[in-house]
């Protein structure tokens, strides 16, 4: 069967975007590098010879790649509970609040229900994870639906509660007997199956599933239409009859939903235990890949893996370059920077 | 519960809220102009580590106590190039400089951790001399304990009785209104992130040079959220700041104080009550418009071309 004229122009039209994406993103991390590398420069490291090993050490081995892949992972689930909402106009800055909520509730489920068989308990725990995400972002969510508190503000201050939640809990009634600060060892059916002996869990399917399906409910279903309806004019939609105040608190609950799967798989997959503050800005990250990656989920995609090089490039700097591991974060913010300043590039997308 | 456990708590709180009431009035002055700073506590880390270097290296804690305030207004100077100048989304800019804190003051403060120095030096009240030592002791304040009462005036005044602070705020309020009754809203916002980095270093000096005098990585430990948080809760106004900080550092000192007495509250819920008083408050305010933020808080300024 021939392909039609149509759908080969808009093929290559997708390849040329993605080309180009991926020129201008290159560029702009060569130009972050330039300045990272003059920091290497100041502390005496070779900055040349440091970008060899980050890049060798990363992509250059499998197991460095799947040390990548498991940064990404929790990256595209918070990146999606940032793009879900973004959609209706909604800015959501409380992932990493709704991460600690689903991390905490599901760590009940493991504690609570530790000796049931893994395919009881692991569903249960990312129910109970979504939950405790949902509940966290259904606060801002009916707040602003009604009018009384703008959304950005109510998530940001929730964030600073959240963590302390875990901590009440950890702390007071969780605490393993050595350390006062996380939990015991999960039971390994509380544990998320990993593949091919490396770290990489089952996150990376439900990341990469959950990506495709926002991609296809928004492009072909009623509710994505709807939902864009929304973030273009909610006045006219519902003028229209669409029930916008349902819409902004069912879309945000399931923005925190999703945040709350991603502290699930943390404490279930990445660590095996709930560790006090054990986030450190992964929530946070979510925003910022959603709105470089104007929310699509190709986007996300992509700038999480590059996001990924840089985090676990950083394990290399403190390892061998006597720097500390929190320094990687400059390479990472001046990769930022230079995206941010150059807006004109991202024009016509949606922010956040 | 003797006098002396009370006194010594609500000294603490003092020096606790000291260092934010500082911040607090530097996001005051930055939202009072339409932008918000999310990145504060990297501002307040890259500041604190700056100027902690700077003390440990030159014993002087005065000139510690300028590095930092340097550093915040230079930290402030990024945010401002990429959201004044190349109109960059606020929040996003401001996470990203959140980041960069992270990173820069692990890296200035690297071979400082658990290095000693000489804080700032007390100043004792005169008319304290006489108590016994073990209660004046207690009330022996530095020099920028002091100065913040004054310097929350001196903000308030600033903002709400001097052409500049006009200025700032007409440019919070709708810039293209300002600019045609012929102010540069650019300069404006360039000014208000200057000055209230100023302010935010000098909050970040205090925390590292004269309260907790050490650098540990993530030493803020969230103050800079709080900071946010106080400005909500405080409508925008210095005086009102004053309140919210005492409030703030009070609920911790409070908690000291119900620890000192063998009541048994987990110190972590009442740590969120401030949040949580914060969106109370907001919630109360909620559809009355005359307490709501400034006007084009937030949103970029597209210039006139």
């Amino acid at each position: 069967m021939t392909q039609s004229p149509d759908a080969r122009n808009r093929s290559s039209f997708i390849a040329e975007k993605l080309m180009h994406f991926l020129v201008r993103y290159g560029l702009m991390i060569v130009i972050a590098f330039l300045f990272f590398g003059l920091i290497l420069l100041i502390s005496g490291e070779d900055p040349i010879q440091s970008y060899r090993d980050i890049f060798t050490s990363t992509l250059g081995s499998s197991y460095g790649f799947s040390e990548v892949v498991v940064a990404m992972s929790p990256m595209l689930l918070t990146a999606l509970a940032v793009a879900l909402p973004s959609r209706l106009g909604l800015i959501n800055v409380g992932v990493e609040g709704q991460l600690y909520m689903g991390a905490c509730f599901s760590t009940w489920g493991a504690l609570a229900f530790s000796n049931s068989p893994s395919w009881i308990l692991l569903p249960l725990m990312i129910v109970l994870g979504m939950i405790g995400g949902a509940l966290w972002a259904f606060i801002p969510g009916y707040l602003r639906a009604l009018g009384l508190v703008n959304e950005t503000i109510t998530t940001l201050l929730l964030n600073s509660v959240a963590p302390m939640i875990v901590s009440f809990f950890v702390f007071g009634f969780w605490h393993s007997p050595m350390d006062t600060n996380k939990t015991p060892n999960f039971s390994p059916s509380a544990r998320l199956p990993k593949f091919f002996d490396t770290r990489i869990d089952l996150s990376l399917v439900i990341g990469l599933a959950l990506l495709v399906l926002f991609w296809f409910l928004m492009r072909y279903t009623r509710w994505g239409l709807e939902m864009r309806a929304i973030g273009g004019n909610p006045l006219a939609a519902r003028r229209n009859g669409i029930p916008v105040k349902t819409y902004l608190i069912a879309v945000m609950c399931i923005g925190g939903a999703i945040a709350g799967l991603a502290g699930m798989t943390q404490v279930s997959g990445y660590y095996g235990v709930l560790l006090v503050n054990f986030s450190r800005g992964i929530g946070y990250m979510g925003f910022l890949i959603s709105w470089l990656a104007g929310g699509s989920p190709l986007g996300i995609l992509l700038t999480s893996f590059v996001i990924s090089i840089i985090f676990s490039g950083g394990n290399l700097l403190q390892l061998t370059r006597d720097l500390p591991y929190a320094v990687i974060n400059v390479l990472l913010a001046f990769t930022l920077f230079v995206v941010l300043a150059r807006p004109s590039f991202l024009i016509n997308r949606k922010e956040a | 519960m003797t006098l002396l456990s009370v006194l010594g708590v609500l000294s603490s709180a003092i020096f606790s809220g000291t260092s934010l009431l500082y911040t607090t009035l530097g996001e005051i002055i930055d939202q009072r102009s339409g932008i918000v700073n999310l990145g504060l506590e990297g501002v307040m880390l890259v500041s604190a580590s700056s100027g902690f270097a700077v003390t440990a290296i030159t014993d002087n804690p005065y000139l510690g106590v300028l590095v930092s305030i340097l550093a915040g207004a230079l930290m402030n100077m990024i945010l401002g190039f990429l959201v004044i100048s190349r109109r960059a989304n606020q929040l996003a800019s401001g996470l990203a400089l959140m980041f960069f804190g992270f990173g820069l003051s692990a890296w200035i403060g690297r071979s400082y951790v658990g290095a000693k120095i000489n804080g700032l030096p007390r100043i004792s009240l005169p008319g304290l001399s006489n108590l016994p030592v073990l209660y004046s002791s207690l009330f022996n304040f530095d020099l920028l304990i002091y100065l913040v009462i004054p310097a929350a005036i001196l903000v308030w005044w600033l903002l709400f009785h001097t052409r500049w602070g006009l200025g700032l705020r007409a440019v919070g309020e709708n810039a293209d209104t300002a600019y045609a009754s012929g102010r540069n809203p650019l300069r404006i916002r360039y000014q208000a992130l200057f000055v209230g980095g100023l302010l935010v270093g000098l909050g970040a000096a205090h925390l590292s040079i004269a309260y907790t005098m050490n650098w540990t990585e993530y030493m803020t430990a969230g103050r800079g959220f709080i900071a946010v948080a106080l400005v909500i809760f405080s409508k925008w106004n210095p005086l009102r700041a004053i309140v919210g900080a005492l409030l703030f550092s009070g609920a911790v000192a409070f908690q000291l104080l119900l620890q000192s007495s063998g009541i048994q509250i987990s110190p972590f819920l009442l740590d969120t009550i401030p949040y949580i008083l914060t969106i109370l408050v907001l919630i109360a305010w909620g559809g009355t418009p005359k307490h709501s933020a400034p006007a084009s808080l937030g949103r970029v300024y597209q210039g006139t071309e």
